[in-house]
């Protein structure tokens, strides 16, 4: 037990890496602009499908990680320019109507351009098979090739953010929007920099993933709400709380649906304690949510709400 | 919203009959045939829906003209959402008029629309979802299935383990009503032990936790039921995983809708089946060779079941002359299934489900590079579903 | 319209006047719309116009709290579900009567309105958005559980049904007269409570929350009660959809659905009942459009969004009011 304990626990930490990657630019966007982007989770889906495409072209999937980066920027800076930079004076609800009609738009033109069947990725040879844990355990190299490159960008982002001058910026713009514009930034690139490079995280988790599961048009909605989730949780525009909220999140989601029935059944008989599991699995992480909330209106970071 | 493509045959005149039974609907009264498929065509299972019209497809095309009537064939996709497919069923029904409503993909979505299509007297054929309710109790006059009763491959693996002697096996289905189904009909013909029994939540893309869990009990096979991307997305973590010694039986898992996407993760791993594209009978290789030419892909059971369909339709409906408006006789028509089916064997039970062999099936690469099942060995014989003794049909 | 950028539109009270004579032309178009059925000989318009009718009862729902009172429910959707559901779990019991179904639906509703909204009111902005989504969710996940209803897969109702042991709903027509006379009876209902100190009340809080608690109206009390009115009028919507679809399911409540009614009420333009109606209508009408123009509908509806919230601030309302204020 205390075996699969820690397997769950890697399983959780994966997946905490990867929601932290997408909730990161998801915060940011919020926390900085004031921008309800529900068109983030798009992003994640396009950059597997980047991937995707160029691993298949060029044969390798690092070329294809590679040549995805600037796919990735091109993207994020289109869209600002396009639509995004347009939403940042309007309300919420407008933002929300327009991202929507973006989700509606990407899903579609990946569609037309991918076809409806899901596309695979196959593991890159120097990260393939499993190694062995204890007893007859096993992880998948791959799944520790995701965790060490996401705290990778995870300890960038910290020092990035804390010890540089647009770190700075960005920090001052979480707490106090204004303040950044009167100290004479051109709030504008500043805005065109922050939104790119939350896309490219998207983008990156969404490649990163791409070996484990197919890509299909579906990926990036059914991300989207755990993604604004650990926001909501983490606090908007903390990094921190992103981050915590990501591991939060995603250990509960794991080790709850495993371990949740076990601790039930000390309570119930065990069919009653399935079906109460298999009730409650999914609902963990809103539960956990509304509770949190409860607790703190504004989040675990949140400036006061 | 609905995606509809249509294809016209050349027409051909035909009696408008005589006789009007109460049930007749609108449809049966003018000189086309009018077909309905609704399938699973966008989001993760895209690619059984696609299959499934594919086959159908086919077999309007090497016939030409079904039944020897104009054909028009209107395909709309359920995007998977029951409420959907309900409200689309009954568009078919009413607004296009069809004669015959082909499809769906899903048992969940086979509930949301057996209702609306079947009270009209429009006939429906299930190419691929066989409930248990409409195989006993609920079984109607107007409802045929030219797949199986969704136990019936779950059944065939469970007498495979248990022919194997195995004593301890992890059982994981998604948590909907086939996926429950599916871990009871492996029950029905297993006796030994169980490891664990695990419900994914429908969709679930990462197994990485379920597998954990089997890695932990170390069980002497796992028995999954996971159709579309689920499989792809479960077979390739289960290789990651490093789980590939142990054996892997499954019912709709490993197929020709998967495989091209797992490829060699999949290779060796086992299934039940009511076909193989390699069964050796002159219908089949006729059939696999022209989906292989036409679609450059290997036909799954999907592809074969809608085949099928089309070819029932055809052979009634040339019985009864093109008269649609005999609803009695259309139906002993179609009870007859007079045509030759690609999987050898097959005739209607008294449920208007299939009575046909089951085998066991294993992933293979085939000699022409592609991947594709392959019969290992027979493991039923004309088998009657398990449900078939409590359905009475009234003679309507 | 100088207020044209403002985040979130003025009062109401001063424009009532012309945006009831826009509801009453929206009314008067879905009372002669089945004869346009009836002329194109496609009988299967007045089911589509049902559905039509049934979502625009919950948008101006929605519209109550979203508009009026600055809530931005992204759960709505459990109470359609409690309201279909109430339909299949009464008529499973042989209870196939309207108008207790429809006070089965209410009852739960507000209950679940009650707990949930009282939690959820301790936030704002966007917390009471996830938190709200958060409820929605949990609803949902119980109905896929209720295996004695379909779970996941749903659940076919067997007929519709009935008024005062008449089956008289089994008509097409019928059905589609009396969900109109229930959105119009709902909107002389919310336009009356909009109207109402109650109302001015709410639009107060949304203002200013502060002011209007120091001069005696605590803003959780009347958040609160306008929370519940709105979920029980949403189950009233879901009781006619479960008879316009004769089929349940928890894809009812999921959070797309949600996220559709914001939609639909944005779309229309927020805070004025008629636009929730009139943005209800154009969403699902310019679906079935599209739908049968192209196969990627989703592409043009997309970009329709898009470009009505970069040139029309205040969605059709807005839209109707400019091209108005142009003419005069």
């Amino acid at each position: 037990m205390a075996n699969l304990f820690v397997l769950q626990l890697l399983n959780g930490v994966q997946l905490g890496v990867l929601l932290f990657l997408i909730a990161a630019g998801l915060t940011l966007v919020f926390g900085i602009m004031d921008v309800v982007n529900l068109a983030h989770g798009v992003l994640y889906m396009v950059g597997a499908y980047f991937v995707a495409t160029f691993a298949a072209l060029t044969g390798s999937f690092w070329w294809g990680l590679l040549l995805m980066l600037p796919a990735a920027i091109a993207v994020g800076l289109i869209l600002e320019v396009v639509v995004i930079r347009r939403l940042y004076a309007r309300s919420h609800l407008d933002q929300v109507l327009a991202t929507f009609g973006l989700v509606m738009i990407a899903n579609e033109t990946v569609k037309i351009v991918w076809g409806t069947s899901p596309l695979s990725v196959p593991t890159p040879e120097l990260l393939s098979g499993s190694i062995p844990l204890m007893g007859p355990l096993r992880y998948p190299v791959y799944r520790v090739g995701i965790i060490v490159a996401g705290l990778a960008v995870a300890l960038g982002l910290f020092l990035v953010i804390n010890y540089t001058r647009i770190g700075m910026l960005l920090r001052a713009g979480a707490t106090n929007r204004a303040m950044v514009s009167a100290l004479g930034v051109d709030i504008g690139k500043l805005f065109a920099i922050v939104f790119t490079l939350g896309a490219v995280l998207a983008c990156f988790a969404g490649a990163l993933i791409a070996p484990i599961l197919s890509v299909d048009t579906g990926m990036g909605e059914s991300v989207l709400i755990l993604t604004f989730v650990v926001v909501v949780i983490g606090g908007i525009g903390s990094i921190k709380g992103a981050f915590l909220g990501a591991i939060l999140v995603a250990v509960v989601d794991t080790l709850g649906g495993v371990f949740g029935p076990i601790l039930l059944r000390e309570v119930l008989d065990p069919s009653a304690a399935n079906q109460t599991g298999r009730m409650l699995a999914p609902m963990l992480v809103y539960i956990l949510m509304a509770v949190i909330l409860f607790a703190k209106p504004a989040g675990l970071f949140g400036a006061k709400a | 919203m609905t995606t509809k493509t249509m294809l016209l045959a050349t027409s051909l005149l035909t009696l408008p009959g005589a006789a009007l039974a109460q049930d007749v609907p609108p449809a049966a009264q003018d000189d086309v045939l009018k077909i309905g498929l609704i399938y699973t065509l966008s989001g993760p299972a895209a690619a059984l829906g696609e299959q499934a019209r594919n086959g159908f497809m086919l077999a309007a095309e090497r016939i030409g003209e079904l039944g020897g009537m104009e054909t028009e064939i209107v395909v709309i996709d359920d995007e998977q959402r029951p409420d959907k497919a309900a409200d689309d069923a009954r568009e078919l029904v009413q607004r296009e008029e069809v004669d015959f409503v082909v499809g769906p993909i899903f048992s969940n979505i086979l509930v949301a629309i057996h209702q609306p299509v079947t009270e009209t007297g429009t006939i429906l054929i299930s190419t691929n979802a066989g409930t248990s309710n409409f195989a006993g109790a609920e079984c109607n006059p107007n409802f045929f299935v030219t797949s199986y009763q969704n136990d019936q491959n779950h059944e065939v693996m469970g007498a495979y383990a248990e022919s194997e002697g195995y004593q301890n096996v992890f059982l994981m289905a998604p948590n909907y009503q086939a996926g429950r189904d599916s871990l009871a009909g492996f029950k029905n013909s297993y006796t030994g032990g169980f490891a664990g029994e695990v419900f994914t939540e429908m969709g679930q893309l990462d197994f990485s936790s379920e597998l954990a869990q089997i890695a932990a009990f170390q069980p002497d096979a796992l028995f999954t039921f996971m159709p579309g991307g689920m499989g792809v997305n479960l077979v390739k973590q289960f290789d990651q995983a490093g789980l590939s010694s142990m054996p892997f039986l499954s019912a709709f898992t490993v197929d020709e809708t998967t495989l091209p996407a797992t490829q060699d993760a999949a290779v060796g791993l086992l299934g039940g089946a009511n076909w193989a594209p390699d069964l050796e009978n002159e219908a089949n290789e006729a059939f696999v060779s022209a989906y292989i030419e036409e679609y450059g892909a290997v036909p799954g059971t999907y592809a074969m079941q809608a085949y099928d369909a089309a070819q029932l339709i055809d052979s009634a409906v040339r019985k009864v002359d093109g008269d649609l408006t005999d609803r009695d006789a259309l139906r002993a028509a179609l009870k007859e299934a007079d045509f030759d089916s690609p999987r050898g064997d097959f005739s209607f039970g008294v449920n208007n489900y299939p009575v046909q062999d089951f085998y066991l099936v294993e992933a293979v690469k085939r000699d022409d590079g592609m991947y594709g099942t392959s019969v290992r060995e027979k493991i039923f014989d004309d088998y009657v579903d398990t449900y078939a003794d409590q359905c009475q049909m009234d003679a309507s | 319209m100088t207020d044209a950028t403002a985040p979130t539109p003025r009062t109401a009270a001063p424009a009532v006047a012309p945006r009831v004579k826009v509801a009453m032309i929206l009314f008067a178009a879905f009372a002669l719309f089945p004869l346009l059925a009836f002329a194109l000989d496609d009988p299967f318009l007045i089911v589509i116009g049902t559905r039509i009718l049934a979502y625009a009862i919950a948008a101006m729902a929605l519209d109550l709290i979203l508009g009026y009172g600055a809530m931005v429910s992204f759960g709505h959707a459990a109470y359609l579900g409690f309201g279909t559901y109430a339909v299949a779990i009464l008529s499973s019991y042989g209870v196939t009567d309207i108008f207790a179904q429809t006070l089965f639906a209410v009852a739960i509703s507000a209950v679940f309105a009650f707990v949930t909204g009282a939690i959820s009111l301790r936030t704002k902005g966007v917390y009471f958005i996830m938190i709200t989504l958060a409820f929605g969710q949990m609803a949902f996940f119980f109905f896929i559980s209720l295996s004695a209803y379909g779970g996941d897969d749903g659940y076919g109702l067997s007929g519709r049904s009935t008024v005062l042991g008449s089956n008289m709903l089994e008509n097409d027509t019928t059905l589609y007269y009396a969900t109109l006379v229930a959105l119009i009876a709902l909107f002389v209902l919310c336009h009356r409570i909009v109207a109402s100190r109650f109302g001015r009340v709410l639009t107060g809080i949304r203002e200013n929350p502060t002011r209007m608690e120091s001069i005696g109206f605590p803003p959780f009390r009347y958040q609160l009660t306008a929370f519940v009115i709105s979920g029980c009028i949403t189950a009233v919507a879901g009781v006619l959809l479960a008879n316009q679809a004769q089929f349940v399911s928890p894809a009812f409540m999921s959070w797309h659905r949600s996220g559709e009614l914001i939609v639909m009420v944005v779309l229309g333009g927020i805070g004025t009942l008629s636009g929730a109606i009139g943005g209800a209508v154009a969403a699902l009408l310019l679906e079935e459009v599209l739908g049968m123009m192209t196969e990627h509908w989703r592409l043009w509806f997309g970009i329709f969004l898009v470009l009505m919230v970069l040139f029309s601030p205040r969605g059709l309302t807005g839209l109707f009011e400019q091209i108005r204020g142009r003419r005069e």
